[in-house]
């Protein structure tokens, strides 16, 4: 470098922050488009007979079972993901044998790598019709599932192990069984981190659709407490299906449910930004 | 997802690994949470092993039937269903005339799935260099959040723009001044679809998904570069830039190669986003704009037809297509993290990088 005209030396790094600068452009600018593109799409669209009619109203479509729809599946994958993904974590931090661990963490991590279309055709083939449970919302729950596992055994197992080592030493100077200080000491700290892991897992199975083609189908009546041979519709699909119909009502009906989803989405993934965001708070207070 | 900050400073973090317990330690209790706990921890593998076998068995008949022609054939045709004989190959019998190429999916695949990486890596690495060495702290959380965001817009939403904002956008403004180099590179000529459909534009939306992947992994390694070389390069009479490139670059180039290969992996199965905008056509791209279907998107867009084959093997197809889908997105994701495991496995996120 000594050999180099220190101008030149300049030159280059304004050059090459230059560069990087324009790519930085490059990650923001598309974020926003996407984001306000879509709204701008979709607010001249929205209207409550959104929320009232169904998409089975021929003279006036709505989303309301697409909604409901979405919503079931979030409940769903709480309900089905949630404890199984808890406990893995659990495990993962708290009991596993480190070599056992590693594997399973590894698994774990390449399970979320699985192309989402391929959960979807194995949940089509094993559930739908290996097991004869028709288009339903449980085969559509059960395939993102599998899909959102990996996050919350990742977040709930991180969440544990940020907890200082401190409190797990005095726990353990007590006395006290590991399944009461997980429960009282350990748990309460990394509860905001877990939490927030569920709810941006929510986020993730609310924007799917290629796994629920095939598993939920599609229903242009409300859900219905039925788990079995009964097609439950949801908003990602309305975009889906609806973009590809040359009716202007039908552009409209696609721009309004991707609207909504991303705006289900932002609330969700910011909420679960700021759940973290405290909780890294009181794991600092804890610190001192 | 990196929900994992660094410490520094404060006292260590995660279990006590002091006098590890061994099961005579533990409480009927424990014995029973360790239990469950394992069993759940075990869900992901398991899953994984059911999804690769119910895609092996279920490819097998399509495998023996189509041979090599599914690597060569850029034909993928499930068959006359109202013809009164059927096609009998290896011994397996498909409807008249059926043929399951898959050399299309897999030029479409590879194609947009390669230009969206050669995107993304420098697009990626800039972008963070940028955020992390030169944009003040203060600016440096607001701007991150843009890459959160990034991540979670849903496939069907980037569908959704590509094919009415970007794509448009793009035919009209990009695509004419691209053409020019048509001279040089004639892929580049044109036509292309009045709204931008094809490979071009599906590409540039893959980019955008998967910056997330390859930008958090390198953040996450360039926070950890020792602040001590970086101030000993600066020491040195390095210029800001030479700091970057001896010290900051070779830290965190296996992270780099190991997130793009996670990065690749993800856009190779990418469904929706591409299926809405890459046109759905079932031939290669004619040139870089052309309307083509990867292999992701080609099972979406081909399994309702193929569930009408009577005989079933239009089904068994798609399971080859989506079984060979599987093995190289399993091959990247395994390469991914076998390159970083030993340097810092826990700097890759899970998925697509929230």
């Amino acid at each position: 470098m000594e050999s180099k005209q220190p101008r030149l030396r300049h030159l280059r790094g304004g050059l090459f922050w230059v560069l990087c600068g324009l790519a930085l452009a490059v990650i923001v600018a598309p974020a926003v488009a996407v984001v306000v593109g879509v709204l701008i799409k979709a607010a001249p669209v929205l209207k409550l007979s959104l929320l009232t009619n169904t998409t089975q109203d021929v003279q006036n479509p709505g989303l309301q079972n697409a909604i409901f729809g979405t919503l079931a599946f979030a409940i769903g994958v709480l309900v089905i993901a949630g404890p199984i993904g808890i406990l893995g974590g659990i495990y993962l931090a708290e009991f596993a044998p480190r070599r056992y661990g590693g594997a399973m963490r590894f698994f774990s991590a390449v399970l979320a790598g699985v192309p989402s279309i391929v959960v979807g055709f194995v949940a089509y083939v094993a559930l739908v019709v290996g097991l004869d449970w028709g288009y339903s919302l449980l085969s559509g729950v059960v395939a993102l599932s599998l899909i959102i596992l990996p996050y919350i055994i990742k977040t709930t197992e991180v969440s544990l192990s940020q907890v200082p080592r401190s409190l797990r030493e005095a726990a353990s100077a007590l006395g006290l069984s590991r399944i009461t200080t997980i429960r009282k000491v350990l748990l309460p700290p990394a509860l905001p981190g877990i939490v927030s892991g569920l709810v941006i897992a929510v986020a993730i199975s609310t924007g799917e659709t290629a796994p629920l083609l095939f598993t939920a189908n599609f229903s242009n009546f409300n859900p219905t407490p039925v788990l079995f041979h009964n097609p439950v519709g949801y908003l990602t699909y309305v975009t889906y299906y609806y973009i590809g119909l040359p009716s202007a009502q039908s552009q409209a009906l696609a721009s309004a449910a991707a609207g909504i989803t991303i705006l289900m989405i932002l609330l969700l993934i910011f909420g679960g930004r700021l759940i973290t965001a405290r909780q890294r708070k009181m794991v600092a207070r804890l610190d001192v | 997802m990196i929900l994992v900050r660094r410490r520094t400073g404060g006292l260590p973090a995660g279990p006590a690994r002091v006098g590890r317990a061994s099961s005579a330690d533990l409480s009927r209790g424990d014995r029973i949470l360790r239990w469950v706990s394992g069993i759940a921890a075990t869900v992901p593998f398991a899953g994984l092993a059911v999804i690769v076998v119910i895609m092996v068995i279920w490819a097998i008949p399509a495998v023996i039937y189509s041979g090599t022609t599914f690597f060569t054939s850029t034909k993928f045709f499930i068959g006359n269903l109202y013809a009164p004989t059927l096609t009998v190959s290896n011994g397996i019998s498909a409807p008249h005339g059926a043929i399951y190429g898959a050399l299309t999916f897999i030029i479409g695949t590879l194609s947009s799935s390669l230009i969206a990486l050669a995107l993304a890596v420098p697009i990626s690495v800039g972008g963070v260099l940028m955020l992390s060495e030169w944009i003040p702290r203060r600016l440096e959380g607001p701007l991150s959040t843009f890459l959160e965001l990034l991540a979670g817009i849903p496939s069907v939403v980037f569908g959704f723009w590509g094919l009415t904002v970007l794509g448009p956008l793009l035919a009209q403004h990009v695509f004419p001044t691209l053409a020019r180099l048509g001279v040089v590179l004639p892929f580049l000529k044109g036509p292309w679809a009045f709204n931008g459909q094809g490979l071009l534009t599906a590409s540039l939306v893959l980019t955008l998904m998967i910056i997330p992947i390859i930008a958090s992994t390198t953040r996450e390694l360039v926070k950890r570069v020792p602040v001590l070389a970086r101030e000993g390069a600066l020491a040195l009479g390095m210029t800001r830039y030479e700091m970057v490139r001896v010290v900051i670059i070779p830290y965190v180039r296996t992270g780099i190669i190991a997130s793009a290969l996670l990065g690749w992996g993800r856009a190779l199965g990418e469904t929706i986003a591409v299926l809405l905008i890459i046109g759905m056509a079932n031939n290669p791209p004619a040139n870089a704009y052309g309307t083509t279907s990867t292999l992701a998107s080609g099972i979406a867009n081909q399994l309702d037809a193929a569930l009408s084959d009577f005989t079933g093997m239009a089904v068994r197809a798609i399971a080859e297509l989506g079984l060979f889908l599987l093995v190289i997105s399993l091959l990247t994701n395994l390469a991914g993290r076998l390159v970083i495991s030993r340097v810092s496995g826990d700097a890759l996120p899970v998925g697509r990088g929230i």
